[in-house]
């Protein structure tokens, strides 16, 4: 009798040890599959370096599968310990449903501005549930070499930008790598890329949200009337182009420019590519310049999580000096967002960032509650996007569409 | 003497009777259950009767993606049977001639691709069609074609042809196999009997061969119908579940995909796509009924 309670003991006690191991060990939820490497050599290290002890697994899903997925592992109680959040509605969305815990006043919290916060709070901005992380910027690179040889700057105004486009064409070259096979890059690179310049970013957005403005008026539609003119610029058969497509054509050096995002920085690095960015054309020289410099990664803690209190240890060194400084200068294009002191050092990326210095920056356009009924923007504007350019939906008919979407659920828009 | 209960038949039938109801009853009746439920703000599930289906089947919000993608299925649906059975029977009536060299190595060769991963299908014919890297254009410059030349995966109007064509291309050995199998059952007297009578060849494949193998042509055409219209790895794995350009390839089942799972921003129901899955399910279920009143009925099964 003795003897079998010693081994229920024995086996009770070695039930506990392996619990407690695999509490110590946290999940990192992200849709940054790309990063995979950086975060197990170069973040995760470091943060060791300081927690000796605590375990970090860092387990990416494709980013289109990114929120549905998470969801699923949520509802299921499955989910990691760390969740890396999209801004607005998608996070506030599970922050509602009690899959992420309220962050007020925790660790790391007050090393970020109130601009930088506003992607993860509540409509009253009582609430904030992710620690903001990082912003990426969105422009254009061109190719230094194809520029040196046709004696073509950087373009400033619309204008010089097709003016630069033409010559490259007319040199046998790609003027602009771009495809509209995955869809995302029409919408979320080009559109809300280069249409802050015509909606005069945040007022233009903002205008929308308070449903003063339709993206039926001339600078909305002005976007998309400029988007239908790239056609003669991108590669033969660019609808059937992807992404992976668009990234080889530039870094080949078969294109002269590519509207990209900063997170692109990295990738054309590794590449070789000897390459420069530039903000999105103004209309007319000497206008103010807009850009879309987009809070997009912040991460809260799931409320399941078993071991909380590593997981908040993990975001306040997130909220750290230290791990700003690796984000931006190892994950390069990636822009932290806390108050730090960070000299960036790769030369385009710090080229990007400078430009909040002149431009105006603002967020994606759909972005903040625009997204959050039915038809659902994001996937309208995905569509629309690609069909203007496609050739195959004027910019006229894409306005309507969206705007005529929008006022069907959003009472400010009717 | 009383007959002793028939006990093994009970504990043969048991394990996989209890394996069926838990992996495919169950589930299925309770996709029909989930139906009827929505899911509010909070997560939490309501019993909301017909509202799903009719949001689905009404309101231009979803009943335009689905009535766009029962037709898109309706299309890829048509070009199997256009295409895929007939090149299906033509081959196997090929393969099965006497004296044909190395039928083996065909039949081996055509029902390769079915063996293969569907995404690796759609990978390499995305290569291939691909107009910046791809030999497509290259192959058709051989010819002289080459200015026929289009980007087919990314036009609206050629998309979901050219999806289905791939997806026939990996499985035209199936309907291959079966009808190769039928036909090879079909005993020599009868063909010995005809070719005394003097009947030319084509005579005995039309009156003698297709009538004597058509309960296969029908389970080949239920089986096409019911693999069609459950179909999704294809046009996930080479156009995402936005299925695009502009939904040109949604079928049903990417249609499934974003109402249950969601997409980017677009967040996924699962009760929404309980309804849509139910939808499926009673479309193949019509189908299937049809195909067994007005077809199987008919059947003779011969014996010999």
């Amino acid at each position: 009798m003795k003897h079998i309670r010693l081994t229920q003991g024995a086996l009770a006690a070695a039930l506990l040890t392996a619990g407690t191991a695999q509490a110590g060990t946290l999940t990192i939820e992200s849709w940054r599959v790309d990063d995979k490497a950086l975060w197990e050599e170069v973040l995760i290290p470091a943060f060791q370096k300081k927690h000796p002890g605590i375990q970090i697994k860092f387990s990416p899903t494709a980013p289109t599968e990114y929120d549905s997925a998470l969801q699923a592992r949520l509802t299921g109680g499955t989910a990691g310990d760390l969740i890396t959040c999209r801004p607005f509605d998608k996070s506030l969305d599970l922050y509602k449903k009690s899959f992420l815990e309220k962050l007020d006043g925790k660790g790391g919290m007050q090393n970020f501005p109130a601009s930088a916060k506003v992607a993860w709070q509540s409509d009253d901005g009582k609430d904030t549930f992710c620690m903001p992380m990082a912003s990426v910027i969105h422009g254009f690179f061109y190719n230094k070499k194809i520029f040196k040889e046709l004696g073509l700057q950087p373009p400033k105004t619309v204008a010089e930008f097709h003016k630069a486009a033409d010559a490259v064409k007319k040199a046998g070259k790609t003027p602009i790598a771009l495809g509209t096979a995955d869809q995302w890059e029409a919408s979320q690179i080009v559109f809300t890329g280069i249409g802050p310049n015509y909606w005069k970013g945040e007022e233009g957005r903002k205008a929308i949200v308070a449903g003063s403005a339709k993206f039926t008026d001339a600078p909305y539609v002005a976007a998309w009337t400029e988007m239908s003119k790239w056609a003669p610029y991108l590669a033969k058969g660019y609808s059937a182009q992807t992404y992976g497509d668009t990234q080889n054509l530039f870094a080949s050096g078969r294109a002269a420019m590519v509207p990209a995002g900063s997170w692109d920085i990295g990738y054309y690095n590794q590449q070789g590519v000897d390459f420069g960015a530039f903000p999105p054309p103004v209309q007319k020289a000497g206008d103010k310049c807009y850009i879309s410099d987009h809070t997009d990664l912040g991460i809260g803690v799931n409320p399941k999580s078993k071991n909380k209190g590593d997981a908040y240890k993990f975001l306040e060194w997130v909220g750290s000096q230290e791990f700003a400084d690796l984000y931006t200068n190892k994950v390069t294009g990636f822009f932290s967002l806390s108050n730090h002191l960070i000299a960036v050092k790769d030369p385009v990326a710090k080229s990007m960032i400078d430009w909040r210095k002149t431009c105006g920056s603002t967020i994606r356009l759909n972005a903040q509650i625009l997204n959050r009924g039915e038809p659902n923007m994001e996937t309208e504007l995905w569509t629309v996007n690609s069909a203007v350019l496609n050739g195959k939906m004027t910019p006229k008919a894409a306005a309507e569409r969206i705007q005529a979407g929008l006022s069907k659920w959003y009472k400010p828009a009717k | 003497m009383k007959k002793p209960f028939p006990w093994h038949i009970l504990v043969f039938l048991t394990p996989a009777f209890l394996i069926y109801a838990v992996f495919s009853a169950f589930p299925l009746l309770d996709t029909l259950r989930l139906g009827f439920y929505t899911t509010s703000e909070t997560g939490s599930q309501h019993f909301a009767w017909l509202a799903n289906y009719r949001m689905l089947l009404f309101d231009p919000n979803w009943s335009e993606g689905f009535w766009n993608a029962m037709g898109n299925n309706v299309k890829f649906f048509l070009v199997h049977m256009l295409i895929q059975n007939p090149l299906g029977l033509l081959l196997a009536a090929l393969l099965s001639m006497r004296g044909v060299r190395g039928a083996k190595a065909y039949q081996t060769l055509l029902f390769l691709p079915t063996l293969l991963s569907v995404v690796i299908i759609g990978f390499i014919w995305q290569l291939i069609l691909s107009p910046l890297w791809g030999v497509a254009e290259t192959l058709l410059g051989y010819v002289g074609l080459a200015e026929h030349f289009q980007p087919w995966l990314g036009q609206e109007e050629t998309a979901l042809y050219t999806l289905s064509l791939m997806s026939v291309w990996q499985f035209v050995g199936i309907p291959m196999m079966l009808i190769y199998a039928a036909l090879i059952a079909i005993p020599d007297e009868i063909i010995e009997a005809a070719v005394v009578e003097g009947a030319s060849a084509w005579r005995i494949f039309w009156t003698i061969r297709v009538p004597l193998i058509l309960p296969t042509l029908g389970l080949v055409t239920i089986l096409t119908f019911v693999g069609n219209f459950n179909a999704f790895d294809l046009i996930y794995s080479v156009k995402g579940a936005l299925a695009g350009p502009s939904y040109s390839t949604d079928i049903l089942g990417t249609y499934f995909y974003r109402a249950f799972f969601g997409y980017q921003s677009q967040l996924g129901s699962a009760t929404l796509g309980a309804a849509v899955a139910t939808l499926m399910f009673l479309v193949i279920l019509a189908g299937v009924g049809v195909y067994f009143f007005f077809v199987q009925r008919k059947l003779q099964r011969f014996s010999f």
